[in-house]
């Protein structure tokens, strides 16, 4: 039983906190880290667990994106029907880029998917039927409660909550499966992995179309919470960074790291936004940045690697405490029996 | 009307030089290391900087500004072998990817929150006006960036091929360990394979600098361009990029000129995408 306080006095804080901090500005800062985590936990299927670190991932969330905003500018559905949309969307054009990139192992993967990405936002940015570089817009004044327009952040906060919940349940079951065993097999060596009878390419497109389908939902949910969606903010290519540098962060290839990774870096991205106005914006990427270095170049297992390790040793020393407590209560016992 | 297409070609031949220029200094940090620089195009955008910053200090040109961009940019390139790059070469390959995109993010944004994100430029003239040959009209600067970035990527190749320095450095590229056993130091080797990098992606900047807009993204552009013309030539190959930057720019010229000029990156980079579907080994690689 007691492995099982900790976890749920977490969970209980992660449901209580918009109601103890619940200003407009805390309630929306707890959105975007349970936002950003759904994301950043969608990559770390294909860029932690198989290792194929794609920077292009912000295609799909563009996917998600588009198809809410369009559900509503182009045929005046709630933007909740975009997020199946989108999802088939992304899992599709997901199949039609994994099928050649991912045969490209290491950095020529990661460029292709850059390449990529950039190509998507060129394209949509000359395309008109998206709202080109002006985006598209979702409603303004709800409908009804089904176009998901809170002013609150609230409802977002719960929403964003249990997505998050099911993306991660999905990460852990892909991990404890076969799918899981294959793709750190990929990961470690994709060759032995091949030779070990492994469907190598199979397994990562899956693994690829089914982070993507996810990132896609992330995509959705931000464009209804922000309201709209134009390139930079739908496609730009600094959303996948974010995605791979929250879950590289916490700890990538970890259930857990990316949600780690985003609530380190999100609320240092919003405060400092908000500390320092619009000159900030600079600031904060060289921040930013500079994490990245020090984790790179440190600590690239992540943080929560480093906090489970000092955990153990913590829980480590206390044992072996209590254990020497015991011997010694245990002695003058033994020393008076050998009296006797 | 083959007039106006010759002048689109040679436009687009000095500036596929350029380009050749700074990809030569990705493809020879990645065929030695095996380390891609994803800060490679924040490199170009720092040289392009330091000529502005030349200019309006000292109110001088890439006379002064190119060698000054040069050295700033190989003395940061030794920097970053020692600081970064010595670690995370034997490191994870996502520590690799995640340190050289934290250094752009790094630069990029460091500059972003000194000089705002405006676009600069230096005056049109600072290198003279358009000079007319052959019924040609070409500007001085494209012409003098061109010429530069053409001589310096053959001395570059001459230098790798030609020099004990190059064949030292081709040696720990082969095998850091026999190279070591022969009395090589290869983390000289390395660390002067980035000054050479880096300073070759500061000229470059310095010279595009006089006829290409100036601002802190620019890298994000440039690098994709470094990419593409690495991949088309042939990973590690200096005459490779050559041939493909020139390519580039005469593509990127004239899908330009014949499409619009919105669509010329679209088509550099469905180029790109499709090269590494179908020969990702590049055009001059062994297949």
């Amino acid at each position: 039983m007691r492995r099982f306080i900790w976890p749920a006095v977490l969970l209980a804080l992660v449901i209580v906190y918009p109601l103890v901090l619940s200003t407009p500005f805390q309630q929306r800062l707890g959105a975007l880290v349970l936002l950003y985590a759904i994301a950043a936990s969608a990559w770390n299927i294909v860029g932690g667990y198989a290792g194929q670190v794609s920077v292009g991932h912000v295609v799909f969330f563009g996917c998600g994106a588009y198809a809410a905003m369009g559900a509503y500018a182009h045929f005046g559905l709630p933007p909740l029907v975009g997020v199946p949309a989108g999802m088939v969307l992304a899992v599709v054009i997901a199949a039609v880029i994994g099928v050649p990139t991912l045969r490209l192992s290491g950095h020529y993967f990661s460029m292709a998917t850059i390449a990529v990405a950039e190509l998507v936002r060129l394209v949509v940015t000359n395309t008109d039927y998206l709202g080109a570089a002006v985006g598209l817009s979702g409603p303004t004044v709800p409908r009804n409660v089904f176009d998901l327009s809170f002013v609150s952040s609230l409802p977002f906060y719960y929403l964003f909550l249990v997505v998050l919940g099911l993306t991660l349940l999905i990460t852990w079951w892909v991990a404890e499966s076969r799918m899981g065993f294959y793709l750190r097999a990929i990961k470690d060596s994709e060759r032995a992995a091949r030779s070990l009878g492994a469907p190598a390419s199979r397994i990562k497109l899956q693994a690829y179309m089914l982070s993507a389908g996810l990132t896609s939902v992330a995509g959705a949910f931000y464009a209804m919470m922000v309201g709209f969606v134009d390139p930079e903010s739908g496609l730009g290519i600094l959303i996948s960074v974010k995605m791979l540098i929250m879950a590289a962060l916490g700890g990538a290839g970890l259930l857990f790291g990316p949600l780690v990774g985003a609530a380190i870096l999100v609320p240092l991205e919003e405060l400092s936004n908000s500390w320092l106005g619009g000159k900030g914006a600079g600031l904060t990427f060289v921040v930013y940045g500079a994490i990245i270095v020090l984790i790179a170049r440190f600590q690239p297992s992540g943080i929560l690697t480093l906090i489970t390790r000092r955990i153990a040793l913590i829980t480590r020393y206390i044992e072996r405490r209590t254990k020497a407590r015991e011997l010694r209560k245990q002695r003058p016992a033994a020393g008076a029996d050998h009296a006797a | 009307m083959s007039f106006v297409l010759v002048q689109v070609i040679v436009g687009g031949l000095l500036l596929g030089a350029v380009y050749a220029l700074f990809s030569s200094g990705l493809t020879l940090v990645w065929g030695m290391m095996n380390i891609v620089n994803f800060a490679h195009g924040d490199f170009v955008m720092l040289g392009m900087y330091v000529a502005y910053v030349v200019y309006t200090l000292l109110g001088a040109g890439p006379l002064i500004g190119a060698p000054l961009a040069t050295l700033f940019l190989a003395t940061l390139g030794v920097i970053v072998y020692f600081a970064l790059i010595r670690d995370i070469m034997k490191g994870p390959m996502l520590a690799q990817i995640l340190g050289t995109f934290g250094l752009a993010l790094l630069l990029r944004y460091s500059v972003f929150w000194w000089f705002g994100a405006n676009f600069l430029s230096l005056p049109q003239n600072i290198v003279g006006g358009t000079i007319a040959a052959f019924g040609l009209r070409i500007e001085a600067a494209r012409l003098l960036a061109g010429a530069v970035a053409l001589l310096v990527t053959l001395a570059l190749h001459l230098l790798l091929t030609r020099t004990a320095l190059g064949s030292k450095m081709l040696a720990v590229a082969e095998d850091a360990t026999a190279a070591q056993l022969m009395g090589i130091r290869p983390d000289t080797m390395q660390a002067i394979a980035w000054a050479i990098a880096a300073g070759a992606t500061g000229l470059a900047g310095a010279l595009i600098a006089t006829f290409f807009y100036i601002v802190p993204t620019v890298g994000e552009t440039l690098a994709i361009v470094a990419f593409v013309t690495v991949s088309l030539g042939g990973f590690g190959s200096v005459p490779g990029a050559l041939v493909a930057g020139l390519l580039i720019g005469v593509i990127e010229s004239l899908s330009g000129y014949l499409i619009g000029a919105v669509y010329k990156d679209i088509v550099v980079y469905a180029l790109f995408v499709s090269f590494l579907w179908f020969r990702p080994q590049g055009l001059m690689g062994k297949s």
